[in-house]
């Protein structure tokens, strides 16, 4: 093997293709909503297609959905909700537990679009920073969201979420929503990386939590890991890429991972691929008994 | 002092940080949104929304009432506006209501903030048509009564009434608006020909006052107390710890008059 490091990285439209993946995800979902609110979309008469925002929504006229948080939130705040928006709330919540909370972060919400541009600039411009903050502070403001839900009467989060402004006048009519945008934009570029997304956003810690039981998720072959360290440079939330809990698990473990996937093309031994949690184990037993093989031999 | 000790001490000031931080910012946090909740009072929510409060608390600001309100009238409130952030309005001046009898917003509300015990669009009370009667025309002298026309609960919500005017000028025709079946669904403020209109909706709470409970109005047919020597109604119980006096009847039914 050679020595870490002098890889060729993979480079063109390959390389990106998670990226582009999540921003067709990101925009297309946008693009379904603001049609059914602007061009009348519908499947049949009657029947609009996605109409809603992500705080809750109607797909094809049948099946609700609803964003969990949003639905908790209202519900500590001391509104019994209707049915419609707890079966839509356990739908998206179900799909999250399945392929990991987060994806909603990278695969999902606009503001992401917004904090990836902050953060690839801030690279460009090697803007360095000027303090600390510790990445669990989001639990905090997930706790405060719900103390504070509770003590108002209103949705905290709800009522302030740069996501919802952002995705809400996009579709429903411009207001000031953009000045939040540009705040979390200017934030994250010149006063913390990853300001947002990786330490403040309650939406995203609440889906870190989901994320636990994720079935999709970023496998590690520790066989094949030369420790080069690329992923970690890319990766908005490195801390998932511990390399002592990679090796011990066999695959990206914490629900902080959003599934983005920069890291799969950016590793130069593709020792990190996404697989199905059920398939990780044998694949990687597979590979430990290859690698002794070769040893052996 | 101990290594103990100061550690101890190192922590008991972490906490009282900690709780400070999160003390200060949550009341911060607790301030902006009540500012924010009670931002316009003069909101006008589609039909069947619970009281402001309640609809504050119940709104998830889906947007869903308005894609499924057919003349397209209700907007989500934009950030920097001074309405309740994300929550539906609509402006009868501009559009009004058109009271749909299937009340398609309200069965599109996911949360129930448009409530569904709502059964019949009559029913609905989304703010109460007030009239500035030194701008009406019809307060003026001419047969206007384009709000009375165009209601759709006219001869029950908007009534016209004959108001005398000094001899030799003909009496005026003039609107009567009656709570108890104005819905509030605009069409009258979007009609009115006047500049500004002359009739508009504003929510219950900003224009309609109470007599209150203790009020015997004997001369309507109900309460008449002398009607076929029937009992007076019931006066409502005084509030518990506030009966050191007998009430109004009593009072007067007792000896020592």
């Amino acid at each position: 093997m050679s020595t870490p490091g002098t890889h060729p990285v993979p480079t063109g439209l390959w390389a990106w293709r998670y990226i582009l993946l999540r921003r067709v995800s990101q925009f297309g979902i946008l693009l379904l909503f603001f049609g059914t609110a602007h061009w009348g979309w519908q499947v049949a008469k009657d029947t609009p297609l996605l109409a809603g925002n992500l705080s809750a929504s109607k797909f094809i006229g049948l099946i609700p959905l609803a964003d969990p948080f949003a639905v908790l939130q209202i519900f500590v705040a001391g509104h019994v909700l209707s049915r419609e928006a707890v079966i839509g709330a356990a739908i998206v919540l179900g799909i999250y537990l399945l392929i990991g909370g987060r994806m909603f972060c990278a695969w999902v919400c606009p503001v992401n679009v917004v904090t990836d541009a902050a953060g690839w600039l801030r690279n460009k411009l090697d803007i360095k920073p000027i303090f600390h903050l510790s990445r669990s502070l989001r639990y905090f403001v997930l706790a405060a969201t719900l103390v504070i839900s509770l003590i108002s009467g209103l949705a905290a989060f709800e009522w302030v979420s740069p996501i919802g402004m952002a995705h809400r006048e996009i579709i429903f009519g411009l207001g000031m929503g953009f000045t939040a945008l540009l705040a979390i934009f200017l934030f994250d570029l010149l006063i913390l990386k990853h300001g947002w997304c990786g330490h403040l956003c309650p939406l995203g810690a609440f889906y870190g939590l989901v994320g636990k039981t994720a079935q999709l998720r970023v496998r590690f072959d520790k066989n094949t890991c030369t420790h080069c360290g690329e992923c970690a440079k890319v990766c908005p939330e490195p801390q998932v890429l511990n390399l002592k809990k990679l090796e011990e698990r066999g695959y990206v473990f914490s629900g902080e991972c959003s599934n983005c996937g920069r890291c799969t093309p950016i590793c130069p031994e593709g020792s990190l691929m996404f697989d199905l949690k059920p398939l990780i184990r044998s694949h990687n037993a597979q590979a430990d008994a290859l690698a002794v093989q070769r040893r052996t031999k | 002092m101990t290594e103990a000790n100061v550690s101890r001490r190192d922590f008991l000031v972490k906490m009282a940080q900690g709780a400070a931080l999160a003390g200060t910012g949550g009341l911060l946090w607790d301030h902006l949104l009540r500012q924010e909740a009670r931002a316009h009072p003069y909101a006008l929510r589609p039909p069947g929304a619970l009281a402001e409060k309640d609809f504050n608390t119940a709104c998830i600001k889906c947007g869903q009432c308005v894609i499924d309100c057919p003349p397209l009238i209700l907007k989500l409130a934009p950030a920097g506006a001074d309405l309740p952030i994300g929550t539906p309005y609509f402006v009868p001046r501009t559009g009004a209501c058109i009271m749909c009898p299937d009340i398609p917003c309200m069965k599109a509300c996911p949360t129930g903030a448009l409530s569904p015990e709502l059964q019949r669009i009559e029913d609905a009370r989304m703010g109460l048509a007030v009239i500035d009667i030194e701008n009406c025309l019809s307060w003026k002298g001419l047969r206007c009564e384009i709000c009375h026309r165009e209601c759709p609960l006219k001869g029950k919500a908007i009534t016209l009434e004959t108001h005398p005017r000094q001899i030799s000028k003909h009496a005026m025709f003039v609107p009567l608006v009656h709570s108890d079946a104005c819905t509030g669904c605009g069409i009258c403020e979007k009609a009115c020909p006047t500049t500004e209109a002359a009739i508009r909706i504003l929510p219950h709470k900003l224009v309609q006052g109470k007599i209150g409970d203790h009020y015997r109005l004997g001369w309507t047919f109900e309460t008449e107390i002398t009607q076929d020597f029937k009992p007076a109604p019931e006066a409502p119980a005084p509030a518990p710890g506030k009966q050191d006096k007998p009430g109004g009847l009593d009072y007067l039914n007792m000896g020592d008059l």
